[in-house]
């Protein structure tokens, strides 16, 4: 470095603490070497969330949150859409990759969701950072559903009608909860404004601001990997854990392989088939959202499908309250649940190379059922379809509250002392 | 122990994998015809002309302009010239003139925007084309319909059979099939145009309605495939670059 560019940083760093944020972050953040392909949806997370950022503040600049209806009788919102996608250069590239990254944001996460599932990313000392991800979590399910009431077709208005009138079956608070959410008595304009407002506001601070902290926690502790043993246990004299290598360059570089070929499906999807078979966008999303016509079918976009399935599962009313109460409940706990893990799981070991096969035939069963309610998300239901995603609703959360017992039971085999690598 | 407990999670596994059986057994059927969509600037003009003379009086298309039709090979002056009769401007929306409430009125519903059309009438029975080339060519007689017409594709349709003259007019023999309802088509009376060159007609129109959704779409794959062989070369050299940083790493 030359002797004046070296002078800059000297000023900089003494009013500033560049370098010594350089170091602890990247150069001098020592990673297990043997992170595996689970281990790139983390950096690809982070890629998204630009991606959709600074889409978004180009989709701003020309979007209108606005329910009135123009001359031709459209709502200016839906026709606003239209003419980012056909007046505005280079608007139908933004607007779909804003489309698909939303749906690409949710594939990664779920990723990076089960990567912490397989390996015990959860387990003690890491705690914090899967609590500030489930939150991440909640709050992304938050983004993109104000997000997409904004295109206000038929799928956003009648999709947002389905799932505010939800929080009116909470007794006493419920119904006055719910025209808060709205603003009104039914969506309306109020609505689409507020949940504009935030959309590209107050959820994004949020999101980035728990962004932060779940990387800072992450920093703190050091990553967990594939073979879920601490390097920070065998250290050199200088103490550098022995397996460990910088992120940069090292993870920086392999990072961008990682990006470089997500990249090239996200834009298979863009370029090719931005509508994702109907569900990145809904066929009916293209008719503008008319609040006097039903759809015969309302279904909500894909990557809340399993849990809209736990939901519709149960129809029982206890307690004097509705079904559709403890639906909500059943659904709100789906995802809470998942917090709870690093407690729930008292195996002996983190990761699935060394737990036995209890713990690995309950996380195949969790799985097979995550896409089956899935799956049945997205179709009407039927008394055989409600009975399915009724069973799986009982696996789903029989795979977390009975985990404390057969996390213990399983026979594991021993942890190495090192990672393996190669 | 542990072998009775995999045994469960076997027969657990075995239940779940047989369970989506149970639960997709089939619905409703529509049966649509597969649209022989066309890219071709002379079928997509041919399209455009068949929308403007039959469509656009009572349907608008008001998020496209018309100069966007430079776009299937027309300039300017043949636009002006062939496809405008109202005044408009080049660069106006293909709008149309008559009033939502008239339309409701007359038809029991406001005849909807057609940009769109044939991408909001995909479902799981086939792509929106499908739908419109069935749709169209699926209008028969019907005296108990205030229009005369009926369509089997969308049964008690608002819509009268526009194209009837060129198809000419068809009666159905309704029975009772397998599935509900079934509808055979006869033609009663010929149209100006012989059955094949109305549904090569048609199927112009319904190109151009595919266009007309999404004007983009060509462009947008063009763009694509130069996108993804540049990420496919990018690959090769992040992954030699990768390669190269981690040699010293054992």
């Amino acid at each position: 470095m030359t002797t004046k560019s070296q002078a800059l940083l000297n000023w900089i760093d003494e009013r500033f603490p560049l370098t010594s944020n350089w170091k602890a972050h990247l150069s001098e953040y020592y990673a297990p070497k043997n992170f595996n392909f689970w281990y790139f949806f983390g950096s690809l997370a982070l890629l998204v969330l630009v991606i959709q950022i600074v889409t978004g503040i180009f989709l701003v600049m020309h979007y209108k949150p606005d329910a009135s209806l123009n001359a031709a009788g459209v709502p200016v919102a839906f026709a606003s859409v239209e003419y980012i996608m056909r007046d505005v250069p280079g608007g139908w590239l933004i607007r779909y990759m804003h489309s698909t990254g939303a749906s690409a944001f949710f594939i990664v996460v779920y990723l990076h969701m089960f990567r912490g599932l397989l390996y015990g990313s959860y387990r003690k000392p890491r705690e914090l950072i899967w609590i500030f991800g489930t939150l991440i979590f909640l709050v992304l399910m938050a983004e993109a559903f104000m997000g997409y009431l904004l295109p206000w077709g038929q799928m956003s208005f009648w999709g947002a009608q389905v799932i505010v009138n939800l929080f009116s079956a909470i007794p006493l608070v419920g119904p006055d909860l719910s025209l808060v959410i709205r603003g009104d008595y039914v969506v309306s304009d109020a609505t689409l404004n507020r949940f504009f407002s935030f959309h590209v506001i107050a959820v994004p601070l949020v999101l980035i601001g728990l962004v932060v902290a779940h990387i800072l926690a992450l920093h703190e502790v050091g990553s967990n990997n594939p073979d879920g043993v601490e390097i920070k246990k065998k250290k050199d004299e200088n103490g550098i854990p022995l397996d460990g290598i910088p992120f940069h360059p090292y993870y920086s570089v392999k990072d961008i392989v990682g990006v470089v070929g997500f990249l090239f499906f996200f834009s298979a999807v863009v370029f090719f088939a931005p509508e994702g078979g109907g569900y990145f966008l809904e066929f009916n999303n293209f008719i503008p959202a008319d609040p006097l016509k039903t759809p015969p079918h309302i279904a909500p976009v894909w990557y809340f499908t399993p849990f809209y399935s736990i939901l519709r599962a149960v129809t029982y009313p206890l307690f004097g309250l509705d079904a559709k109460f403890w639906g909500v409940v059943a659904m709100g706990a789906s995802v809470v649940i998942i917090a709870f893990l690093p407690w729930l799981d008292r195996s002996p070991v983190k990761s699935i190379r060394y737990k036995g096969p209890v713990f690995k035939g309950a996380i195949a069963i969790f799985l097979v059922c995550f896409f089956i309610l899935g799956y049945l998300g997205v179709l009407p239901p039927t008394a055989g379809r409600t009975l399915v995603s009724q069973i799986c609703s009982v696996l789903y959360f029989a795979f977390f509250l009975l985990m404390p017992w057969y996390s213990k039971l399983d026979k594991c085999k021993p942890e190495p002392e090192r990672v393996t690598f190669k | 122990m542990n072998s009775r407990v995999i045994k469960l999670i076997k027969r657990a596994a075995a239940v779940l994998l047989l369970a989506p059986a149970l639960a997709f057994a089939a619905g409703a059927e529509l049966h649509l015809d597969k649209a022989p969509v066309s890219k071709d600037p002379a079928a997509l003009q041919h399209g455009a002309k068949l929308f403007v003379n039959y469509c656009l009086n009572c349907h608008g298309a008001s998020y496209v302009r018309y100069n966007r039709l430079q776009d299937i090979g027309l300039s300017e002056q043949m636009i002006r010239d062939n496809l405008m009769f109202t005044g408009d401007k080049v660069g106006d929306l293909m709008k149309i003139s008559m009033h939502r409430e008239d339309g409701k009125a007359w038809f029991g519903a406001a005849p909807p925007d057609l940009s769109l059309i044939a991408r909001s009438r995909a479902s799981e029975f086939g792509s929106g084309a499908d739908w419109l080339y069935t749709y169209l060519r699926q209008f028969y007689r019907d005296p108990a319909r205030p229009t005369g017409w009926n369509n089997v594709v969308f049964e008690n349709v608002g819509m009268p059979h526009v194209l009837w003259e060129l198809q000419g007019e068809q009666v159905a023999k309704i029975s009772d099939g397998e599935h509900g309802k079934k509808v055979e088509l006869s033609l009663a009376k010929p149209g100006k145009l012989s059955p094949e060159e109305f549904d090569k007609s048609v199927a112009d129109l319904v190109s151009f309605l595919v266009w007309m959704g999404e004007p983009v779409a060509e462009k947008r794959k063009a763009i694509g495939g130069v996108v993804l062989i540049f990420l496919a070369g990018l690959f090769v050299l992040s992954y030699a670059l990768k390669k190269n940083y981690w040699k010293d790493v054992h």
